[in-house]
């Protein structure tokens, strides 16, 4: 088959984050500082991703502010044509930082909250002050005049202020608006049970956005993200394996998706052995989801089968052991019916006890502490 | 809270701050860059998008292409109204 080049690349600058989302994707092995690419490196896969014919960057972590040359590297693509997009949980930006960025050619932020009760989003942001510290990073976006997405994270704990969280985008002038389920992957599979709304909670919020949408008709853009658990069909993870992202993680390994190390079995090739277009086209990785001749049936002969590309191999991993099943939310997987009921005995379960990235089984006095502790954290930081 | 904004043929729209539109020569295509998305316009909206350069009114786009295509002016008149109040809404266009 001939192969598109991609459209975007997801620059995982780092994994260090100062936050402790307990919905976190990342992997649940963190590659370390000492790990990550340096500037010049992360400059020639920035040369390498526009020759590719790439348009879109996405500056991404972790944490990406945490790096120090992260305004090189957005001049570096801006100068290659590159559209720049920002990542971030905020809380390390300050307003001078943000009117750099703008003025080396940054065009967007997209900025994350983790609800709009403030004690509830710093619980599950492990960050205590960070809902504070997002609000004025939300204002600055604006000042320096940079376009805003604000990204809300739902589950079970936070799902009954959707309409709040929607008119809190309206009120800091985001043009546009997540609200994105969470997903279960990294952190947030192993604190699944804590998150998992209840199918009321689901029609509830999917209610609430279709009449927001509605309302808000060239005042906000809302992506709605359902959590894919009580959904009949996949999603068209990542726009389908090797077609239109390309991911770069903070170590220099070229990825299909950041989770794509999670599967047993496969390589993933470095920047350092071959070129971004050589892993694209011909790396045993990209290949090995890419299209539609991996797939087994009953995605073989489906009618969807190019709308949602199988949905996702790390969920049909996590789900069902093997990568190379259907992604069991769909209504065609044997497993369907058995994650639905999973989903919602979780959900009604109500677990109280959750687990922070780093940071297994604690108390929750210690956690408090712990809490409390990483405000030391950003001011080392950002020394 | 700002409102929605009705076009009319007397906008002046411009492409909206943090929108490129630009020619992908990779792909040979033009192409509408956006925070985290990008478009693809078919032929006729190139065409009615490379003139919403902030200068020109609708009126005189409008007027501009029926005197270019084999077409109405109310239905061209129609199309542009159309398009350029969809990419409004969506936030590409303001005027």
């Amino acid at each position: 088959m001939s192969v598109d080049p991609p459209l975007a690349l997801l620059a995982e600058v780092t994994h260090r984050c100062p936050m402790r989302c307990l919905y976190c994707s990342n992997p649940l092995a963190l590659e370390p500082a000492s790990n990550e690419l340096d500037t010049e490196t992360w400059c020639r896969v920035l040369d390498q991703a526009a020759d590719l014919g790439m348009l879109q960057v996405h500056f991404s972590g972790g944490e990406p502010t945490v790096r120090k040359d992260l305004e090189t590297l957005i001049d570096h693509a801006s100068k290659q044509g590159l559209y720049g997009n920002l990542i971030t949980s905020g809380v390390l930006l300050d307003r001078d930082r943000l009117l750099r960025f703008a003025d080396v050619g940054l065009e967007h932020v997209q900025l994350s909250f983790q609800d709009t009760d403030e004690g509830c989003g710093d619980l599950v942001g492990g960050f205590k002050g960070a809902h504070a510290k997002k609000l004025a990073v939300a204002r600055w976006i604006k000042e320096a005049g940079l376009a805003l997405t604000l990204n809300g994270v739902i589950h079970r704990h936070n799902a009954s202020r959707t309409r709040d969280i929607i008119e809190l985008a309206v009120d800091l002038g985001a043009g546009r608006l997540e609200v994105a389920s969470v997903q279960y992957y990294g952190w947030g599979l192993k604190n699944r049970a804590y998150l998992m709304p209840t199918i009321q909670q689901l029609e509830e919020v999917t209610a609430v956005v279709e009449d927001a949408r509605q309302r808000l008709v060239g005042v906000l853009a809302i992506d709605y993200v359902v959590p894919d658990y009580y959904a009949r069909l996949p999603k068209a993870c990542m726009g389908g394996w090797g077609q239109r992202f390309l991911n770069v993680d903070p170590a220099g390994r070229a990825l299909p998706c950041h989770a794509a190390p999670t599967i047993p079995g496969m390589s993933f090739d470095t920047i350092f052995e071959r070129s971004l277009e050589d892993i694209w086209l011909r790396s045993d990785a990209f290949n090995r989801f890419r299209g539609t001749a991996w797939m087994p049936e009953p995605c073989a002969s489906c009618d969807h089968r190019e709308i949602d590309w199988g949905g996702c191999r790390c969920q049909a991993l996590a789900l069902t052991g093997d990568a190379a099943n259907v992604d069991p939310v769909c209504q065609r997987s044997p497993y369907h019916e058995d994650v639905r009921s999973m989903a919602e005995s979780e959900a009604s379960a109500a677990t109280e006890s959750f687990v922070y990235r780093g940071d297994p089984g604690r108390t929750k006095a210690q956690r408090e502490q712990k809490t409390a502790g990483a405000m030391g954290y950003v001011q080392g930081s950002d020394r | 809270m700002t409102a929605r904004k009705a076009v009319s043929e007397n906008d002046k729209p411009r492409f909206a701050p943090h929108v490129r539109f630009t020619f992908d020569r990779r792909r040979e295509r033009w192409v509408v860059l956006a925070p985290e998305r990008m478009l693809i316009p078919d032929e006729i909206s190139v065409e009615i998008l490379q003139r919403c350069t902030g200068e020109a009114s609708l009126a005189g786009i409008i007027d501009a292409l029926s005197g270019e295509f084999d077409a109405s002016r109310d239905e061209i008149a129609g199309d542009v109204l159309a398009l350029v109040q969809d990419m409004t809404d969506k936030g590409v266009l303001a005027s």
